[in-house]
């Protein structure tokens, strides 16, 4: 894992200092509403519907085990002993004192962390595959180009006031765990003919009030120019994106007015004009970061068939919970926040102290969160399994749902958020409700559900091969339900089915949803490949059939 | 009299603004000597007659305005101010970054409008040197504002004295 050196830990020290200083001027009334929020937010300090939120980054979602203690001590002396993952791979504290923010930033700068650039129109955490450096199909490991965007993207001098926010995903892998063709840009490693190492870069994704797929503007850029390639396309966003309408200012607005073609052109030119001057990415950055995600120090062990003779539950969590390793003898294991009762990304501050002791013994002391607001043990020796299990079942995180129906996505909704226009975890306590039975989930395969309380969208649910939608209908709260959408290494858009329900009626109608599959479906298909199969239409007609249409 | 922070130092301002402070092209109402910031569009519609002033000459941008199209003019200009109509435009820290590293430009370059001090760390790393401060500013912590940071990762105006720096140029 990366480890500051003195530069990065002056950077957050002294923004520590200033975030303190303006916070004092705000409440000293030196600092109108409108320029605090500007500043509190680009620090991911939002003021909510009962209390501000802190959004604390975790680059890339990777977490030391100090860390997460950390995470866990401050949830309980500053908060209610409680934190929330999102599909950022950020952690959100939801209850604390806006006088005590810069206290808390202090805190995390003692174990190297901050809430920098976690909201705001800045180029915000950038996100990663949760697999990266244990998955056997990548073409390298993106930690390090990752944390070399974190560093490049702190506090740009040019790119800090942008008309809209700015998300960055990297992937080795042509899965795509991470979801990288709905952001600003994604960033997809390979190799040239000569073996060495660049992206393919894409730009222009994003979900939100107008989702759209990222396109492909550049089928190689080579690692040394990276950075000022990037600086070129948001040189080109920052000029030309439109600052009139906040609904139409995301960049991927911009490349649609534009056409790929010609907004490469634009950057293209820009970049024959700058690249000369721009940010150079010297060999010995790369190699200096690279040092610190070698690989931990595996044992030479052989594969074990660690499931068997094991109980059925235990066979259900390896089967479920546990990913393949690209070193014989280990396996990752999800620590799994999707317990039915319990709402998606939710942990206690005890819970985050065990997981620590847990990764400490057992995964060199390393936790990862995932976009899917789960954790992941990257390194368990195949014979710990069982222990780890145990120990992960006593402390309510084995629930063996990974990949299933109830893993769903969910964003705090209208519980918490401002900007919710509904809420979604009543929802998720009726869908864990209604597929409480873990054969039938079992049966049903791998089906992605995610939910936003409003068209933001930070639940992802446009890539949701079942998406749903919160939204307003004269102060009731309904639900919008779309199909056919996923976004791991083929991206695609759900369709709406047809008009919304009401917050009772989500979960029997996503059963009639899945039934209709179960009836439809070829040997093997799973629910996603039955949709792209047969369309929405066998779905749709389902969906309604029992209940008085919607408005 | 208005005043300007001019690195560290906040001084009269010694220059006027075209055409509400006066002059006129060739300098008609003012004196042909005088320092004058011209909008640019004045000065595409007349640039001849601006050029051909005695005065220290300047142009103001606005943030849709392209830098480059000052391109062939800079050795000509001792100034160019850049416009900041609020707090979330940052069109001319771009503008900024093109006129002094991409074109060179050597001559004074301004910050107008919403010159609050959050934001002068992140002016002066693009390259201005001269801040007309917003009203209601503090001089002495817009000043310090200038040091926020004695480290930064990218490069930037190396006025801006930085104990470490990772990337460069």
């Amino acid at each position: 894992m990366y480890r500051y050196d003195d530069l990065d830990q002056a950077i957050v020290d002294q923004r520590v200092a200033e975030f303190r200083d303006q916070t004092r001027r705000f409440l000293a009334g030196k600092l109108s509403e409108d320029e605090f929020r500007s500043l509190r937010l680009r620090n991911g300090l939002y003021i909510q519907r009962h209390a501000p939120m802190l959004r604390i980054a975790i680059p890339y979602g990777l977490l030391s085990t100090r860390q997460l203690r950390k995470l866990g001590d401050i949830a309980r002396r500053y908060d209610r002993s409680f934190g929330h993952f999102t599909t950022r791979t950020n952690l959100q504290l939801n209850w604390p004192k806006l006088e005590q923010a810069p206290d808390i930033l202090a805190e995390l700068a003692t174990v190297q962390m901050h809430s920098i650039q976690t909201s705001g129109n800045c180029i915000r955490n950038v996100t990663a595959d949760h697999m990266s450096g244990i998955a056997r199909d990548e073409v390298d490991d993106p930690r390090p180009y990752c944390e070399i965007i974190r560093q490049w993207s702190t506090f740009h001098p040019e790119f800090s006031y942008l008309p809209r926010k700015f998300k960055f995903a990297v992937t080795g892998s042509p899965a795509d765990r991470a979801a990288s063709e709905v952001h600003d840009i994604g960033l997809h490693l390979k190799r040239d003919a000569h073996g060495r190492i660049g992206f393919k870069v894409f730009v222009g994704g994003g979900l939100g009030r107008t989702p759209i797929i990222a396109q492909c503007i550049r089928e190689y850029v080579a690692l040394p120019d990276i950075l000022s390639y990037c600086e070129s396309i948001l040189r080109v966003y920052n000029r030309y994106g439109r600052r009139d309408n906040i609904h139409k200012a995301r960049i991927k607005i911009l490349v649609k007015a534009l056409g790929i073609d010609p907004f490469r052109a634009e950057v293209e030119a820009d970049w024959a004009a700058s690249r000369a001057t721009s940010t150079k990415l010297d060999p010995a950055d790369v190699e200096r970061v690279r040092a610190f995600f070698k690989p931990p120090a595996y044992e030479a062990l052989s594969d074990i068939d660690a499931a068997g003779g094991r109980e059925v539950e235990f066979q259900a969590w390896y089967r479920y919970n546990t990913r393949e390793h690209k070193v014989a003898g280990y396996r990752a294991a999800y620590v799994c926040l999707k317990k039915h009762g319990e709402n998606p990304g939710d942990i206690t501050s005890d819970q985050m102290d065990a997981v620590a002791e847990l990764a400490d013994r057992y995964s060199f002391g390393m936790v990862r969160v995932t976009h899917n607001q789960n954790l992941l043990l990257a390194d368990v020796r195949q014979q710990d399994l069982y222990t780890v299990w145990q120990r992960l079942k006593g402390l309510g995180l084995a629930m063996p749902n990974i990949g299933t129906l109830t893993d769903m996505i969910a964003c705090p909704g209208l519980d918490l958020c401002s900007l919710a226009n509904a809420g979604t975890y009543g929802v998720v306590k009726q869908i864990q409700q209604q597929f409480d039975d873990l054969d039938y989930l079992y049966d049903l395969g791998d089906i992605e559900i995610k939910m936003s309380g409003c068209m933001n969208a930070c639940g992802h649910h446009h890539v949701g091969h079942i998406g749903i939608l919160g939204v307003d209908k004269h102060g009731e709260e309904w639900y919008q339900i779309t199909l056919g959408g996923s976004a791991n290494g083929f991206t695609a858009l759900g369709e709406v089915i047809g008009p919304s329900v009401r917050q009772n009626d989500v979960a029997p109608t996503i059963e009639r949803i899945v039934e209709t599959y179960r009836e439809i479906r070829e040997d093997g298909e799973r629910f996603i490949d039955t949709v792209r199969r047969v369309g929405i239409k066998p779905f749709k007609e389902s969906a309604y059939a029992s209940h008085p249409a919607a408005a | 009299m208005r005043h300007i922070l001019r690195r560290h130092e906040y001084v009269a301002d010694d220059w006027r603004y075209f055409p509400q402070e006066g002059g006129g092209a060739g300098g008609a109402a003012a004196s042909d000597s005088d320092a004058l910031i011209v909008p640019l569009a004045d000065f595409k519609a007349d640039r001849a007659s601006w050029l051909s002033r005695t005065g220290p000459l300047g142009v103001r941008i606005a943030p849709a305005d392209k830098a480059e199209d000052l391109a062939d003019d800079l050795p000509r200009l001792s100034l160019i101010a850049v416009t900041f109509p609020s707090f979330s435009d940052g069109r001319g820290f771009s503008q900024a970054e093109i006129l002094r590293t991409r074109l060179g430009f050597k001559g004074r370059l301004r910050a107008v409008g919403a010159v609050k001090q959050d934001l002068i760390f992140y002016m002066a790393r693009c390259g201005i040197d001269e801040f007309e401060l917003a009203a209601g500013e503090d001089v002495e912590e817009a000043s310090r504002a200038l040091q926020r940071f004695t480290v930064a990762y990218q490069p930037g105006d190396p006025a801006v004295k930085l104990t470490r720096q990772r990337f460069f140029a």
